[in-house]
């Protein structure tokens, strides 16, 4: 067994591994670190302080952030919902119906949106808009989010789906289940982890995304991307790293709880 | 067998994938009360067929019967037939009651009586208290007897099982064999078995239907296909035999007159009305005697012995170069010859027999 | 996402495949109206004419490349000579990228190498590790990067502090900021691909190379890289077409030195100065090298499954 480990180690591999670890959490942690910095200057650490926390919601720019938030929240509820809903429908066609007319071409285009580039589809989405006389608003970025979501959401639902073989369903229909009702009572439940991460993963792309959002919004509207980004135009705040931080917080929470859901998901069905 | 009796009627089924035939033209008729076996190795349409009586692949051409009615081109749910599959399909977010009652809940009857009788299926397979556990709880020995369950809470007209025993270890295979052979006796349905394993065939049968290549070779009971198979394939993949190519004179009334390999006469009884000129001969390895060389149907010379603790194999050669095998059983009164011994091979008529092809 | 390996045919697809064209349906609606139309739209707008404050005259027109390839115009007095500028900031892009991928490259594949060859039961805790970032906001890891890196932050305090320099290590506003930034934001694109294909890697071939002399470097490059090369070029193109048109890390840790073609179209389409159809037609310009990119990618691809 000690001839086998030696054959999968190369020298060096762990310290760029530690390194690679590093330059991904270092500026994060720095960030988050210095959101607690009781002075008001940016780098001069001043010891310990909530004072940012509390000026983000209590301060002289919490409403245009409140509100900036809400809106995010907003949007990125319905798109997730609306992207995992297309994005399940997608998938059983994908993965359930062999081959069919036009397969090869659906499957392109669910993951169009992932082959452009974002700034494209900012431009497209904005020139499509204006063209067709859509007023820009929040309208405009639920549908451009929805859109570039779907890929997203699909991911895990597709995934999921073939993991499940046929034969329950062949089961069930087999012991008198019409297939509406293989697809209702076996299928779904079965497939349920990955809608979740599915959705999660959407809500989570919707909530981030600035480049599309900042095209397509007009002037009025703002999402907490946005309207961070605004801000840091103007020079970075200690605010600006409280949001930052908090952000990163509801980041990791609901990547863990979709990988979580994803995992015990495939542990129940692996052990039949 | 009346028709009356016939339970599932397969007449002339065929079955294409694209340009490759699975099934070419298959009729068979099993029985109420039956337990009939398909048999054969793989690839050669066994599970085809079984899919196709239960509904999940559409025949390309042929009709099957279901009790008199016509159930070919009805879907898999509206077929009163539930199968055992191979890998069991317990369906992993319901417990083993909520999968007992799937089918009859499906089926419209009540919750209640559902209830009752997905407890009374379980005690029949001897999983009474399990009724609130899932599937990933359960071993493998349990998990298909609560697939068994779930296929015979609804009271199916027939049971299709598709190799439900090759994932069990041997010892839990042999165990599991009389159980479902008893199963079969208590609940009187036909039971349709799907296998490639010969000896598992041989023990559960009533009937066996061998198959190969879409196509089925022989339909008999175990003995029918074990001691009078009806050509080489038969012969070859049910237990061990002997082919001696021999020249036939003439076939009537069933017996053949042959000559054997080294010129002696023989006759036998003849699997097919044929003509004369070359011919296979089957003569299985324990239905031969050892006699002085001489004096015997065949003359031979020992090439080698192997010892199988309830028999001896003896691997003798004839004159024309062709090599046969012989059981002995290992007692005491067996005089079993060296090697290089030369020895004479008397072949019991009753058992050898002239095969079609 | 190969799609369809687990059904076994017969009467369940058939089901599903009788309603396949009203389950793409809303997917085939929302990307055709919402991305494929305004692609295409987009293109359209490439050849019309500018709009004073933003927007477009319907004339249709090639003045947009003209402006994009050509100094004095094609049709104009004078013979045209190239307009060097904007393919300029083009391929800087291209090289920014480049760099940032094989960046990420020379970092990433040990590290995939690294976590892959784990016990089993550490090596989802290592793969969360590696991507809990990734699911940050993409602006909030450029903003935080620009606040390591600058003049006056952390890491330059850091430094002065311990004497290991003397002034600033002036980062910020450089190509090499930009190129970290681009690093930073995509390198879990290039972990997890190589993860995915040093996972599937049969160690009995490093085994044989062993027992036939070879080192493990020289393992390395003879037999593990071609194998999962798969998963190496899936985590480039990954890495590099996002690069391509970055938009955040240029603008934030970069600076009128760097200029790459994310800055210059978003450029166009804020306030009053933009020319909307020549944006339109550096991101067509964009959209076609990235989807030819990608197109020889999938015909290799092709190939290689046709063995």
């Amino acid at each position: 067994m000690a001839a086998k480990t030696d054959l999968r180690r190369f020298p060096g591999f762990l310290t760029l591994t530690i390194i690679c670890l590093v330059v991904l959490y270092a500026p994060l942690i720095v960030v988050a670190v210095y959101s607690f910095n009781a002075s008001t200057s940016i780098t001069k650490w001043g010891g310990i302080s909530l004072a940012w926390y509390i000026d983000v919601f209590t301060g002289p720019e919490a409403p245009k952030f409140q509100q900036a938030a809400i809106n995010s929240m907003v949007i990125a509820v319905t798109a997730a919902i609306a992207a995992t809903i297309i994005a399940t429908l997608a998938a059983v066609a994908m993965t359930r119906a062999g081959r069919f007319r036009g397969k090869t071409l659906s499957f392109a285009l669910i993951s169009l949106p992932l082959m452009v580039p974002e700034v494209v589809t900012a431009v497209a989405s904005l020139v499509f808009f204006t063209a067709i006389g859509f007023t820009s608003g929040l309208t405009t970025i639920l549908i451009a989010h929805i859109v570039f979501c779907i890929p997203f959401a699909y991911l895990p639902i597709s995934a999921r789906m073939q993991s499940i073989p046929d034969m329950y369903e062949q089961a069930a229909m087999d012991l008198y289940a019409t297939p509406r009702e293989a697809f209702k009572l076996v299928l779904l439940p079965l497939m349920t982890p990955g809608i979740l991460s599915g959705f999660l993963l959407a809500f989570i792309i919707s909530l981030d995304d600035f480049l599309i959002t900042n095209f397509v919004k007009g002037a009025g509207v703002e999402t907490l991307p946005t309207a961070i980004f605004g801000s840091v135009k103007q020079g970075i705040k200690p605010n600006i790293m409280a949001i930052s931080t908090l952000m990163l917080i509801v980041s990791v929470i609901f990547v863990s709880l979709s990988w979580l859901i994803g995992r015990t998901g495939q542990n129940k069905n692996q052990e039949t | 067998m009346t028709s009356a009796e016939i339970a599932v009627d397969i007449e002339g089924v065929i079955k294409r994938y694209g340009s490759f035939t699975a099934l070419h033209g298959v009729s068979l008729g099993i029985c109420e009360n039956e337990f009939f076996t398909l048999l054969g190795p793989s690839g050669c349409g066994k599970t085809t067929l079984l899919r196709c009586i239960a509904g999940f692949e559409e025949v390309s051409g042929g009709t099957i019967r279901l009790k008199g009615e016509d159930i070919t081109g009805l879907p898999p749910h509206k077929r009163p037939v539930n199968t055992v599959f191979q890998q069991y399909a317990l369906f992993p977010h319901m417990t083993v009651a909520e999968n007992v009652m799937f089918g009859m809940l499906r089926s419209g009857w009540s919750k209640s009586d559902a209830a009752q009788r997905a407890n009374q299926v379980l005690e029949m397979v001897q999983l009474g208290g399990y009724a609130a556990r899932k599937p990933a709880q359960l071993s493998g020995g349990q998990q298909q007897r609560v697939a068994l369950a779930r296929a015979l809470a609804p009271r199916p007209a027939v049971l299709l099982l598709d190799e439900p025993l090759s994932a069990l270890d041997l010892k839990l295979r042999q165990a599991v064999r009389v159980e479902l052979k008893s199963l079969q006796r208590e609940t009187g349905i036909a039971f349709i078995f799907v296998t490639h394993d010969q000896e598992e065939a041989l023990t559960m049968s009533d009937r066996i239907a061998v198959m190969s290549d879409g196509e089925v070779q022989q339909i008999g009971s175990p003995p029918e296909i074990y001691e009078s198979p009806v050509n080489r394939f038969v012969a070859d993949f049910i237990g061990e035999t002997n082919l001696l190519d021999v020249d036939v004179h003439a076939v009537s009334d069933g017996m053949a007159t042959l000559s054997l390999p080294g010129g002696h006469g023989f006759s036998c009884p003849a699997a097919a009305v044929r003509g004369a000129g070359k011919g296979h001969l089957s003569v299985r390895p324990e239905r031969i005697a050892l006699c002085p060389a001489g004096s015997g149907d065949l003359d031979a010379t020992v090439t080698g012995r192997v010892y199988l603790g309830t028999d001896i194999q003896l691997h003798v050669r004839l004159t024309d170069d062709e090599a046969m095998t012989v059981r002995l059983q290992n007692s005491e009164t067996t005089i079993v010859p060296e090697e290089g011994a030369a020895v004479g091979l008397k072949l019991e008529v009753g058992a050898a027999r002239l095969l079609a092809d | 996402m190969a799609a369809g390996a687990t059904t076994s045919g017969g009467t369940v697809s058939n089901i599903y495949k009788g309603n396949s064209a009203k389950l793409m349906l809303p997917a085939w609606a929302m990307v055709g109206f919402f991305l494929l139309a305004p692609v295409m739209m987009m293109v359209v707008y490439s050849f019309l004419t500018k709009e004073f404050r933003g927007g477009v005259i319907w004339d249709f027109t090639l003045a947009a490349y003209d402006q994009f390839f050509f100094d004095r115009g094609l049709f104009g007095d004078e013979p045209p000579s190239i307009e060097w500028t904007y393919i300029g900031i083009f391929w800087r892009s291209i090289w920014q990228a480049g760099v940032a991928t094989i960046a990420c490259l020379l970092i990433g594949f040990p590290t995939a190498w690294f976590i892959a060859t784990r016990r089993p039961s550490t090596r989802s805790a290592w793969l969360f590790m590696i991507t809990i970032p990734y699911w940050v906001n993409l602006l909030i890891r450029t903003v935080s990067m620009k606040f390591l890196i600058r003049d006056t932050g952390p890491l330059n305090e850091f430094l002065l502090w311990t004497g290991t320099v003397s002034e600033p290590l002036g980062l910020i506003n450089t190509n090499f900021a930009v190129q970290l930034g681009l690093f930073y934001s995509y390198l879990p694109f290039m972990v997890l691909p190589i993860y995915a294909a040093v996972e599937r890697y049969d160690f009995s071939l490093s085994e044989a190379a062993a027992d036939l002399y070879s080192s493990i470097w020289t393992t390395l490059w003879l037999v593990i890289l071609p194998v999962v090369k798969p998963g190496i070029v899936a985590g480039c193109i990954l890495v590099f077409v996002p690069s391509l048109g970055a938009f955040l890390a240029p603008d934030l840790l970069g600076g009128a030195k760097t200029f790459m073609i994310g800055s210059l179209i978003e450029e166009q389409f804020k306030g009053s100065a933009g020319n909307w159809p020549f944006g339109a037609a550096a991101s067509t310009i964009l959209l076609s090298i990235v989807m030819a990119v990608l197109l020889i990618y999938a015909r290799n691809q092709n190939k290689g499954s046709e063995r």
